[in-house]
């Protein structure tokens, strides 16, 4: 899997802009992703390849659109040095893996290979042979995970 | 160990004496809200997990807001799921044309919120109730849909930044210029994951209408949410308004805080927050270079009937510079009625400005106001992002309703001492 760099504040409107949000649809909002700060992010990205960002991805409104598109264009995993705490919350609603990780969201450039052992949170930087430690999800996250996000583990109370 | 306002809500709402910072509570809900963008995602969560029951029929509350009257088949399409789905489950609460207004400016003035209570919707602006001394927080959809079915949801329970309001106002600020000011200095993420709880002898400057302001652009700094003690003036606005019981909730002398922010109301003149993020505050009288195209005096932020009056003081006998428009939206029917009556609309209406229905429209550059390649608008919406109200090359510079006013009267950003 890749890496595709971006900055801090990368924020929900240029993740999904709003003049999209009348869709529910998530191939269409996949083809929108990420385009009013990367405008081929849809033509390159690759089913697994990573987003790696800086400080308080996902600021802004609370659309899960954002997520969700992110997911539906075949990232795997976002890494950033922080998250919008709301962003934070619909990613592992919907399934999104995503790591804070500050010195791999510093290290790891455009383009490099990455891969990453979710149980361990150790993120491989295959391009430049380098690991980074990242803290593993809590364990009540990991039980809402194991059965499959939020709706599904409300239903079996 | 003492405990915040905050925590002080979701210990009562988990069942416990006590929480403390960074511990996972799960904590049962007064009220849960969402709009036609967010609650069609909801409500397909709600029925692919399978339930065919809401917790409470009295505890859900709908508000058709983002794009009513309707843009386009699309977003009517949406409007009709959420109507649907209302009236299938027998909701007590649901907004449609003709009774909407702006979701946050229309649930405390209608009396749905009170001290001490908590609250989610799957708006980020859910976070203006902390005005009123409630816990309230912006959501996703899909945790939306879960509390929808259940009527509790997760919490990780936060820190806190204390802000302590000290000085005296000057003539024509108001909250939007103190949040504005504030998140200048703390930046978009300087209270990531945490409250900001306001205090100190400032607040008594206050008015309810500047604290929704304050608490609304809370998630700009990235609180989690952004509360006010009550007072003699919450409890005026809540007089006649809210029946129920309701309990006031303040700090504990000894709860702890990250940090403790001095904002000195001397040192806060009219800002503006410049473009591409709400953390680029300065002050409005540096913004005379800034020829603009458009104003706009609405939202969830600024479409209060206090807000219409600061910018009519403005307007009066004045009219826009040439080649800027002025939309004016009020957020709610009963402030269009009441911005009617005291004569606004003809203050707006002669200084050249279109009056629209209540809709969130421009702020999220839906429709109503959308900004072409190059232009720049002075809006009293709350964000400022690349593309927000349209073209990726517009600008949005944030402000309240006077400087915004001011500015289309100027042509240019102004402070209203510019052109009185």
């Amino acid at each position: 899997m890749f890496a595709h760099k971006y900055g801090d504040h990368v924020d929900t409107d240029v993740i999904i802009p709003a003049r999209y949000l009348a869709s529910q649809d998530k191939n269409e909002l996949a083809s929108h992703c990420m385009e009013d700060i990367d405008k081929d992010f849809h033509k390159k990205v690759k089913n697994g390849d990573i987003i790696v960002a800086g400080l308080n991805f996902g600021c802004g409104s609370s659309r899960e659109h954002a997520p969700v598109a992110i997911k539906a264009s075949g990232i795997s995993c976002v890494i950033a040095k922080s998250f919008a705490r709301i962003f934070y919350r619909n990613a592992i609603n919907i399934g999104l893996a995503i790591l804070e990780c500050p010195e791999a969201a510093e290290d790891i450039d455009d383009n490099d290979e990455v891969e990453i052992n979710f149980d361990t949170g150790i993120i491989k930087n295959l391009t430049k042979h380098k690991e980074y430690k990242s803290e593993p999800f809590p364990e009540f996250i990991k039980k809402m995970i194991d059965k499959g996000g939020l709706m599904a583990s409300l239903k079996k109370e | 160990m003492g405990m915040t306002m905050t925590q002080k809500i979701l210990a009562k709402h988990a069942g416990l004496n006590e929480v403390h910072a960074g511990q996972l509570i799960q904590a049962n809900l007064d009220l849960v809200l969402a709009n036609d963008i967010t609650a069609p995602v909801s409500i397909n969560e709600f029925e692919a997990a399978g339930f065919d029951k809401v917790f409470d029929t009295d505890k859900i509350v709908f508000v058709m807001d983002h794009f009513v009257p309707n843009k386009d088949v699309k977003s009517a399409t949406q409007c009709k799921q959420c109507r649907e789905f209302a009236k299938k489950h027998n909701f007590k609460h649901f907004f449609d044309v003709g009774s909407m207004g702006i979701e946050h400016a229309l649930l405390p003035e209608k009396g749905y919120i009170a001290p001490g209570e908590a609250i989610i919707g799957a708006d980020s602006h859910t976070c203006t109730y902390g005005a009123l001394n409630a816990f309230s927080t912006g959501v996703g959809s899909t945790d939306l849909g879960g509390a929808m079915a259940v009527g509790y949801t997760w919490f990780k329970v936060p820190s806190a930044l204390k802000i302590n309001v000290t000085g005296t106002k000057k003539k024509f600020v108001s909250g939007k210029d103190l949040i504005l000011f504030l998140i200048g200095k703390i930046g978009v993420d300087g209270a990531l994951y945490k409250s900001l709880e306001f205090s100190g002898e400032g607040l008594k400057q206050l008015t309810i209408a500047d604290r929704l302001t304050i608490s609304n652009m809370a998630i700009e700094a990235g609180a989690k949410n952004g509360i006010f003690p009550v007072d003699e003036i919450t409890k005026e606005f809540l007089n006649g308004r809210v029946t129920r019981k309701w309990e006031a909730v303040y700090p504990d002398d000894d709860a702890e805080y990250d940090e403790v922010v001095e904002l000195n109301l001397d040192e806060i003149d009219c800002t503006v927050s410049w473009p591409h993020l709400p953390e680029n505050a300065k002050p409005a009288r540096e913004g005379h270079d800034i020829k603009i195209d458009q104003i706009v005096i609405g939202s969830c932020t600024n479409g209060k009937i206090e807000d219409l009056k600061a910018a009519a003081e403005i307007f009066k006998g004045k009219h826009l510079a040439e080649g800027v428009r002025g939309i004016i939206i009020p957020a709610t029917p009963f402030i269009y009625r009441e911005a009617m009556r005291l004569g606004l609309f003809d203050i707006f209406l002669d200084a050249g400005c279109v009056i629209s229905t209540p809709t969130c429209g421009p702020c999220l550059g839906g429709y109503m106001g959308v900004l072409a390649e190059g232009e720049r608008c002075v809006s009293t919406t709350n964000r400022n992002f690349v593309g927000r109200m349209g073209h990726i090359k517009s600008e949005v510079y944030l402000a309240s309703p006077a400087v915004a006013a001011a500015s289309g009267i100027a042509g240019h950003i102004a402070h209203p001492e510019e052109v009185l």
